[in-house]
Order: C-alpha cells, then structure tokens, then sequence
C-alpha cells in the first residue's frame, strides 16, 4: 500500500480484501458510494451518518449528566442548560433514533430477507439519504449558530412568541428529514408487496420484515403530520397567523394535540424495528421457531394502529377534557397488550430453547427485561391520577429511556453484532463485545433507574439545578451521572473493535450463527443483487433444528444440503445450491 | 456475477427484456405493480399532510361558526365555481392522456392531451392568483400588522377570528397550489418522454402515476371548494 498510490492500484489493493466480487469491492472509489443506488450501500451510508448524529446527541448528554453533578446550576446558565437539553433531544430523537434501525439494518435487510435484488424504488432509497443529510445539516447549523431553547417539543406560546433562537431553522431542518422518513416508509412497503421471492408468502416473512412493515404505515401516516405542524409553526413564529395564539383566537393546545398525534406513533417508529430484530435474534439464537408467530406478527401491526389512539396521555394536564383523559388513558392501556404480547412470545421461544450467551442474544436478554421496566411504567404514567405527580419529572425521563435506550438502542446494537458479519464479511471479537455488552448494561441501569426515584420524589425534568438541602436526590444525581459515564465508555468499545474488526477481523462465514433466513443464504459480504439465483422459498420462517439435530442434520431449513457438514464451515461457493 | 444473474433472470422467454425494465425487477408487471403501489402510498401520505389542516379548519370552523361564514362572503362562488369546473376539466384530459398511452394512441395524441392539462392547470393557477390579488386590496392578507379588513366586519365577530379563516383559506388554497405548480413541473419531462415516443401499451407507468397524483390534487380541491367559498352562501348579505 505505501508504494502504490494510483487509483487504481488502491482499487486493486481494496479488492484484494476480500475472497469475492461483493457489494463492497464491485466499484471503488467515493463517487461509487455517493452516488450508489444499492441498498446495502446506502445502509452502510445510513450508518455512518447515523452514528454520527448519535455522537452529537451524546455530547450533549454528557453536558446535562456534568450539569446535574452538583445541585446548584454552577457549570452553565439556565439559558444554556436549556439549550443543551433541546439539542440532545432533537439529535436523538430526529436524527438518530427514528431512522436508526429502519434505514441502517433495515435498509441493508430488507430486500436480502424477502429475496429482492433491491428496494422497489433504488433512486428513491439514495434520494432519502440525501433528504437526511440536508435536513440534518440544516439542524446542526442551527445549532453552531446558537441553538435552539424550547425542548424537543417546540411547544407554543413559548416557541412561537417568545423564543428568540433558531427555532424556524431547526424545525426546517426536522421538517425536510420527514420526508426522508416517508420515503424509506413509502419504499419499504411497496417492496414488501411487490418484491417477495417465490414462494415467500407473507406468512413465511421473517418477524424483522413485519415490524419494518408496521414502522413504514406509522411513518407514512403520521410524519406528513409533524410535517404539517412544523410548518403551521413557522408560519405562526415568521408571520403571526394567530393559529396557536389565544390573543388572536387561536388554540395553543391544538399544537399539543398535532404534535403528539405525530409524536406518540413516532415513539413506535423508535421501537417496532428494534422488536423486530429482537425477534430475528431470539429465534436464531435459541434455536427455535418464534412462539406464536402470527400474534408476534400482528402485534406489529395493532401497535401500529392502536399508536395513532392515545396521543391525549401525553395532555392530561394541558386543559384536555376529563373524559377524553379517561378514554387516552384506557386505550394506552390498550396499547400495551401488544408490547406484552411481543414480551411473553420471546420468553416463551426462550423456554426449553438452546439458549447462546452470543453477544446479539445478549442484548435480545437486556432488551426484553429493559423494555418490560420502560412499558410498565408507561402504564403508570398512563395512569390519570398518578401522571399528575409524575408529569414532567425525572420519572418520565427514565420511562422514556427505559423503552428508548432499552430498547431501541440496545437493539440496534445487537442487531449490528448480529448481521455485521453479512454487512462486512469480518466477524467482531466475540469477548470484547460481550464485556462490551455487559458494560452497556450496567452503566444504562445505574444512569436511568435512579432517575425514577428522583422523579418520584418530585425532581422535575429540564431542570439546571436542585435544591442542596434534599440530600438523597444528589446521590441519585451521582449515581445517574456515573452510570452514563460507564454507559459512554461501553458505547465507545464497540466503536472501536467495529472498525478494527473490518480490518483484522476473522472471516466471515455465509452463515455463522447458523440462520435459516435467506439473508444467511449468500456469500458475506453479498454480492451487488444479493443472490446469483432468486431464491425459491418453500418453507416456513424460523425452521430451526435444536443443535444436537443440527449437528447431524444441518442447521434446519430444507436446502440446506443434509448431512454433517457444518454450515458455519462450509465454503461459500456451495451456497448458491437451489 | 450480475451478467450471470441477468441471463438467468431475464433471458428465459423468447422475446428480450423490455428496455425500460429496470435490473432489480423481474418483469415489467412487478415494476408497474410497483409504481402504482409506491404512488397510492404517496397518496396516502399527502392526505395526512392536508389532514392537519382540515383538521385546523374543523377546529376553528365549530369555534367561530358567524366570523367563518361572514368571511366566507369574501371569496366569490361564481369564480370557485368557474375554477372547479377548470380542474375536472383537466382530470378528464389527464384521464384520456392516461388512455392514449394505455392503448397506444400516437405520440401526438398524448403530448396533446397532457399539454391540455396543462393549460387549463395554469389557468386555474391564474384565476388563483387574481383571486389572492382581490384579498390583497381588500386588506385581507392575514399576517399580523398587515391584516386590515376595509369592509367592516360583523358585530360579535373579532378580528383575530375573522383573520383565522383567511389564514386557512391562503395556507390550504396555498398549498393546494403549490402542488400543481410541482405537478406542471413533473408532467413536463413526461410529456418530453412521451414525444420521444417511450411510452406504449407495455410501458407507461410515469403516466399513469402522474395520472393518479392530479386527480388527487384535483379530488382536495373539490373538498376545499364547498368548505371555503360556499359557506356562508345561505348569509348572502348578513353583513
Ligand atoms: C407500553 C406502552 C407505553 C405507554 C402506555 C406509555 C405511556 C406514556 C405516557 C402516559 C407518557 C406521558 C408522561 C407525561 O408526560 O406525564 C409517556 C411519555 C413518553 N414516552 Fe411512553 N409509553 C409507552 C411506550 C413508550 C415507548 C415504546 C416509547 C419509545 C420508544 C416511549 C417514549 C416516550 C417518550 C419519549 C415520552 C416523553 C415525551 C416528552 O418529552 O414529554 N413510550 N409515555
Ligand atoms: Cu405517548
């Protein structure tokens, strides 16, 4: 490498990397990525993007935890403090939760779990990123500019009267990386549609494609709304229209009602996929069919549904009626049952099932008992009397945590380790990433549970200070800041073994845990169409054989080629076998 | 590796694949059932979209019942109702458009029959904007400091109520707008497609498609029209 410095040489160089034609090497250079319309590239794309995002957002999470150290507000202004809390929860949330899986993982999988050699739509799918990558420009440069105060939430009369930072930026910014959102959702559903291999009946999809599924028709019905907020909200901040303004007639709880309408569904934008791959990484990883699956398949989509019904809990003390509290509040009762569903059909996969302590299954384990904590206490919050207390303190705080970080993060990095040996064709070091996982585990629980404490003694949220005479909250105020201290430091391991692993990491097998779905059934990484053959798909989902079978038998799955050969040991040229 | 795929893939009938089949589909019904479906999905997305609005609209319509139908008297029937007829009118020639090509029709045919559509999309652009003209010399603009009704308004009626349904008329007429601006600029190339002749019994997707998106921009005017201009028709006169 240090002698040969022509292009094309380091395009030689490039390919020498890897054992075969693959997405990866098929073209060189950075206008093959920029302007590539292969899913899997545009996923990879995603990813970088994506991360980087996460990384901003954690910055300023950093800055809230240094903040809350001591009781006084002695670190920064109230002013900035608000500030920070705005920029890490539009960072997070727009930026980096709500596309994470679906346009990473999902992108990448998708079309390779139903057979397609693509998205329905490539230029659409390119198109998107760059929607991403403008609004989340625009977003950032609000913030370099000065930022942002009124919360993730933008909500009137403060953002539109009062305000004087970049509030119109910002939510342009939020208000062109929708559509980014739309069309991943627009292009996900057709190809479920219209792209399945033969064979592959909607029956026979693999519980990752459903959930992407139910996230696409939340996305696609509920992203044009916060659209159309934000633009309402501009309109009202530049020109003073008077929608949301009492002076002038308006309502500013109508704002209340239309954001949450987006934003209640949206939190199962940032939790469906994640269930999804958790539902991939039970299965593989114990061994066993999905227990029920069509219940955990059409839990998907009555989360779905039933998300567009309750976005009334988040205004049981902003003026809403009784009445319509009450019945917000029964049917987020309601809305829970699905999530249950999902919960006891993964235990109960688990029961009698070759458990592995795999890293992707270590997270599937940290995600069902996080994601249990984060739901139930959405029950309690979803309780009238009781959200009286609990609205806008830390306990809200660490419910959302609980279900966001619990659960969508940990997912998506467990689904990560899962299919990085598909996406680079290297596997990661298995016993850094389980001391990672576990690291993550421990610093998430000792950074969020204290928070329910501190929020049920009445520490509200958004806050730069506490009182110094109350002396249990500021050791629960340590012991959160430490805990997202190990939480950073766990983050930060698989940072750095992700990258060294694309280098000198072991060689990925076509199928290294073994999996039955079609994704596993070509080479890593794949090639650029993802199969040399579209596959015929003559069983059913989740065919998995118990190991001592597998041993003799194959891994499962009919076209596995019978017989003692090993999966994980076989080269991948016999992969192609229809 | 992909070469070895394509053969497989599309070389199987006696006949080639056709030439604008795109690699990742199989056959050009898949990429048409495709189009479509991506198009009804769009479709669905923008009735959210204008959702948020009717929603605003509805809100505000059972709050100030007297200040919107006075307000509604503005805006005049006889004009809405001549645009109206201006827009089915171009549905219809988008339809035959879609027709032509469906069944083959020449390539002037076509182009004539999107051109048409175009025509009388931007007359109904031009009335609209003699119409936002009127509400401008009427003092009717509703962006604080410039709203200045020269009629009077009814008693019992505030003026930040009467700006409310300006404000709704202009963002939903605006935005309603706004999509046949972005309409025109689609159909453009496809009727450049269509002169080149591209477009045949087999392949007309981009057509169709655009098809189905005017209608539908058509469809939210035919809502828009009785909500804002036919409101207060039974008050002619109240104020
Ligand atoms: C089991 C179903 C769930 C129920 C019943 C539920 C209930 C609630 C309720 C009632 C609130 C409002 C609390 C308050 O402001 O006083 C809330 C807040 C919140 N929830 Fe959940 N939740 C559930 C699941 C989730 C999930 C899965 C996520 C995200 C992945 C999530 C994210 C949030 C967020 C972000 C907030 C705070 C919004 C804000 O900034 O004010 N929730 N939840
Ligand atoms: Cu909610």
């Amino acid at each position: 490498m240090s002698t040969q410095t022509t292009p094309e040489a380091r395009a030689q160089e490039w390919r020498g990397r890897f054992p075969t034609v693959n997405y990866l090497n098929a073209d060189y250079g950075i206008k093959s990525w920029l302007l590539t319309k292969d899913h899997k590239r545009i996923g990879i794309l995603y990813l970088i993007s994506v991360t980087f995002f996460f990384a901003i957002g954690g910055a300023y999470a950093a800055a809230i935890r240094l903040e809350l150290l001591t009781p006084l507000g002695d670190l920064m202004q109230s002013h900035t403090y608000n500030k920070v809390f705005t920029h890490h929860g539009i960072m997070m949330v727009f930026f980096f939760l709500i596309p994470s899986i679906p346009t990473t993982l999902g992108n990448f999988l998708v079309p390779m779990m139903i057979g397609a050699k693509d998205l329905a739509f490539p230029r659409i799918n390119l198109l998107s990123w760059y929607i991403y990558m403008v609004g989340g420009a625009l977003t950032f440069a609000a913030l370099l500019f000065g930022g942002v105060d009124t919360g993730w939430t933008f909500y009137v009369p403060y953002s539109t009267n009062f305000s004087n930072t970049y509030v119109t930026l910002a939510g342009l910014g939020i208000f062109i990386n929708g559509f980014s959102s739309i069309l991943t959702g627009l292009n996900f559903i057709v190809t479920v549609h219209t792209m399945r291999a033969p064979g592959m009946t909607w029956f026979r999809l693999p519980l990752f494609i459903w959930s992407h599924y139910a996230t696409s028709l939340v996305m696609i019905l509920g992203t044009p709304v916060i659209a159309i907020t934000i633009l309402l909200l501009a309109l009202e901040r530049v020109a003073h229209v008077g929608i949301f303004d009492p002076a002038l007639g308006g309502d500013p709880v109508l704002f209340q009602h239309m954001f949450w309408f987006y934003s209640h569904p949206a939190v199962y934008i940032m939790v469906l996929p994640g269930m999804g791959v958790i539902s991939e990484i039970v299965a593989t990883h114990t061994r066993k069919p999905i227990f029920g699956y069509s219940f955990v398949a059409f839990s998907s989509l009555a989360i779905a549904v039933f998300g567009f019904l309750v976005w009334g809990h988040h205004l049981f003390v902003s003026s809403q009626s009784v009445y319509a509290g009450m019945i917000f509040s029964l049917i987020s009762f309601v809305v829970a049952i699905p999530s249950a569903v999902k919960v006891f059909n993964w235990t109960a996969t688990m029961y009698k099932g070759s458990l592995s302590y795999d890293t992707p299954m270590l997270y599937a384990y940290a995600f069902i008992g996080l994601f249990t904590i984060g739901g139930m206490t959405g029950l309690f919050l979803a309780a009238l009397g009781l959200d009286i207390h609990v609205h806008d303190t830390y306990f809200v705080v660490a419910h959302f945590h609980y279900v966001m970080v619990g659960g969508q993060v940990l997912a998506f990095l467990g689904g990560l380790h899962n299919w990085w040996p598909k996406m680079t064709g290297r596997m990661y070091p298995e016993g850094w990433a389980r001391f990672a996982a576990l690291v993550i585990f421990v610093g998430f629980n000792l950074t969020f549970f204290p928070q329910f404490l501190l929020g049920y003694m009445g520490m509200p949220r958004r806050y730069h200070a506490y009182p110094p005479g109350e002396p249990m909250w500021q050791v629960l105020h340590v012991m959160s800041t430490g805990g997202a201290s190990i939480l950073g430091i766990g983050l930060l391991i698989p940072g750095v073994y992700f990258i060294w692993s694309m280098r000198y990491g072991r060689f990925a097998p076509a199928n290294p845990w073994p999996a039955t779905g079609l994704e596993w059934r070509t080479p890593s990484p794949p090639p650029t169409e993802n199969f040399a053959v579209t596959p015929v798909v003559t069983w059913e989902a989740y065919e998995y054989r118990p190991v001592e079978e597998m041993e003799v038998v194959g891994p499962g799955a009919p076209d596995a080629p019978a017989g003692g050969q090993h999966p994980a040991n076989r080269g991948v040229e016999t992969e192609e076998q229809p | 590796m992909s070469t070895h795929a394509e053969a497989i893939e599309h070389g199987h009938g006696p006949e080639a694949a056709h030439e604008a089949l795109a690699h990742h589909f199989d056959n050009m019904e898949q990429q048409r059932e495709a189009g479509a479906l991506g198009m009804w999905v769009f479709i669905a997305q923008e009735v959210m979209f204008f959702g948020g609005l009717f929603l605003a609209y509805l809100v505000y319509r059972m709050q100030y019942p007297r200040a919107f139908m006075a307000a509604s008297n503005h805006l005049d029937w006889k004009i809405g109702t001549f645009n109206t007829a201006v827009l089915i009118a171009s549905s219809l020639t988008m339809a035959l458009a879609v027709w032509a090509t469906q069944v083959g029709r020449s390539r002037k045919v076509q182009v004539g029959f999107m051109a048409a559509t175009v025509l009388l999309g931007l007359v109904f652009l031009g009335v609209k904007a003699f119409e936002y003209h009127d509400k401008y010399v009427d003092g009717l603009i509703p962006i604080a400091g410039w709203f200045n009704p020269h009629d009077p308004i009814p008693a019992g009626v505030t003026t930040g109520q009467y700006q409310m349904f300006f404000w709704l008329y202009f963002a939903m007429t605006g935005l309603h707008a706004l999509h046949m601006i972005i309409g025109v600029g689609i159909i453009a190339p496809i009727m450049w497609m269509a002169w080149r002749g591209r477009f045949s019994p087999e392949y007309h997707g981009p057509v169709e498609n655009f098809g189905l998106y005017w209608h539908f921009v058509d469809i939210i005017w035919i809502f828009l029209f009785p909500l804002l201009y036919l409101l207060g028709a039974h008050f002619k006169g109240g104020h």
